[in-house]
């Protein structure tokens, strides 16, 4: 989509390895947002939250995986479809091989089932490490797959969104992700089954415009950027320079796009109570 | 470079825009307005009337055809309520059994503040899900540009025409330019490479057909473009809506390529 471009802030790292960096011990990080220093174990102790002004880190699908699912009920779905070069577009080859090289992942997109709080789910987990969580082939027949195994299932599924829209690499392909997996996401209604996403930063783009903002109930993490065209791109469309919370989780709740805004302390315990109520009476 | 001759022939100011293709397919027509929730979009036009003996609805991206038609069009760039609107129609048209032809022609969803305050991403996401699942035919025929998810918001059909000249493309060839190469003047190469051209979009199953150009002759090549539509909506609308909605399903869920390991 256009809105690659201008889409990712400069992370948290960056700071991190930035002016500074001489002073600063190798065990501790510098918020992006408050600009306090803390030991990287007490962030992440904190759910990878800054203890002091509660700036959400962004993280790994894993590591997402392993705050909200029960201890060791995930099991991974689809893993073995892997995205391919199919254009041969120049250098994605090499990108497809480092992003699994530094993530540890092989696709944008982690699928499978767990349970939360004893409720059973299925649940995708993008991964905005992985080619800027762009989402190619690959990313969309996993995602299409875990809907339609959930609407066989009678699963609610829980999917988290960080994305940069479409994965350009694979051209008109990863458009069409968008279409196919709106199928799939409108037949697990059809059957009755509970969608809930939770947008996490950065939620664009492509991804934005189909199942980002397709479940029954949307939830977003504080301060994440949530849209669909780039800041850079509506800045040079309009000519004129965008207000700081514009496309944020907040903005997007003021203009009525999304149920509620959730730190991620509280998460768990939300999802678990919606999966809950969803689930009827001997849930309680 | 033929990706690139095709995108500067899809752009041309002097190729017919939405409205003759309009004026040349369908008779007795009435243009349908608004979103019934904030506005009319100039870029996004909606209507009914006559393909042959069959009333249809239609929907086009409408870039306009002079300066001053291009800026009241937002240069063929629809905002929410365009989108909107195009469901409204589509929804009306399903109501009434009646097919939906879809006329393409944008470079993107319009890139704005507003449009982003008025929900955008949402807009066309709902588009998706509703399209996907519409108890009706639809037809969508690329006749200029088709720019991206602001493309697909009104494309999510059982049958897709690209005009011979036409590019579908998932980002602008200028924009993959400048990420890829940080260098806007490898456009022709970011065409190549994307497989935007009618012929990459048959080969990729992203489209059905090919339909020929000939603007100098452009009531005869309309014609054979109404006899094409009228074929296909017959034996589309010869199927059970349950099988037709299941082949729509099928037709993308069978797009896109990816490899399958052995180990589950
Ligand atoms: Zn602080
Ligand atoms: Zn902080």
């Amino acid at each position: 989509m256009n809105n690659i471009l201008g889409l990712f802030r400069k992370s948290g790292n960056q700071l991190e390895t930035g002016g500074s960096a001489g002073l600063q011990p190798a065990d501790t990080r510098q918020c992006p947002s408050c600009k306090c220093y803390e030991t990287k174990a007490a962030i992440r102790k904190n759910k990878s939250v800054c203890p002091h002004c509660g700036y959400h880190y962004r993280i790994g699908a894993r590591h997402r995986i392993r705050m909200i699912a029960d201890p060791n009920s995930f099991c991974e779905l689809f893993d073995n479809v892997r995205p391919q070069d199919s254009l041969r577009f120049p250098n994605y080859a090499q990108k497809l091989q480092n992003a699994a090289e530094a993530t540890g992942e092989t696709e944008a997109v982690v699928c499978g089932t767990a349970s939360i709080d004893g409720q059973p789910c299925a649940l995708f987990v993008m991964d905005a490490r992985f080619i800027m969580g762009s989402m190619g082939s690959a990313v969309g027949e996993r995602i299409a797959r875990l809907f339609e195994y959930a609407a066989a299932q009678q699963l609610p599924v829980i999917g988290f969104t960080a994305s940069g829209g479409a994965r350009m690499q694979e051209g008109i392909l990863s458009l069409m992700q968008m279409a196919k997996v709106s199928g799939a996401v409108g037949r697990h209604s059809e059957a009755g089954g509970l969608y809930v996403t939770v947008l996490t930063d950065p939620t664009t783009g492509g991804v934005t415009a189909s199942f980002a903002m397709q479940g029954d109930i949307i939830l977003a993490e504080p301060k994440a950027l949530v849209g669909f065209a780039g800041k850079r791109v509506i800045e040079q469309t309009t000519k004129r320079r965008l207000p700081a919370d514009f496309q944020s989780a907040e903005f997007m709740l003021q203009h009525g796009f999304i149920d509620a805004i959730v730190p991620r302390a509280r998460l768990r315990e939300t999802l678990a109570g919606l999966l809950r109520l969803h689930a009827g009476k001997e849930a309680r | 470079m033929a990706a690139y001759q095709k995108l500067k022939a899809a752009r041309a100011n002097d190729r017919p825009t939405a409205s003759a293709y309009i004026r040349q397919l369908f008779e007795n027509t009435l243009e349908l307005h608004g979103d019934r929730k904030f506005g009319d979009d100039p870029a996004m036009l909606g209507g009914v009337g006559w393909l042959g003996d069959l009333p249809v609805t239609y929907i086009a991206i409408e870039k306009g055809d002079s300066t001053q038609e291009r800026i009241r069009r937002n240069f063929g760039c629809p905002k929410p309520e365009g989108y909107r609107k195009a469901l409204r129609l589509m929804q009306q048209a399903e109501k009434f059994h009646r097919p939906v032809v879809c006329l393409v022609d944008t470079s993107g969803a319009y890139c704005g503040e507003d449009a982003e305050q008025r929900g955008q991403g949402q807009a066309i996401a709902d588009n998706l899900l509703q399209m996907m699942r519409l108890q009706t035919p639809v037809i969508s025929v690329v006749i200029g540009e088709g720019g991206s998810g602001g493309a697909l918001g009104i494309a999510v059909a059982d049958r897709v025409y690209m005009l011979e000249n036409a590019v579908y493309s998932v980002i602008s060839p200028e924009g993959c330019a400048s990420i890829i190469w940080k260098d806007a003047g490898m456009v022709a190469q970011a065409a190549e490479h994307l497989r935007i051209t009618a012929a990459d979009m048959v080969e990729l199953g992203v489209a059905e057909r090919v339909i020929p150009e000939n603007f100098e002759q452009f009531d005869q090549m309309c014609e054979q473009l109404k006899n094409q539509l009228l074929s296909d909506f017959a034996a589309l609308s010869a199927l059970p809506a349950e099988q037709m909605l299941q082949q729509r399903y099928a037709r993308f869920r069978s797009i896109g390529q990816y490899q399958e390991t052995e180990n589950a």
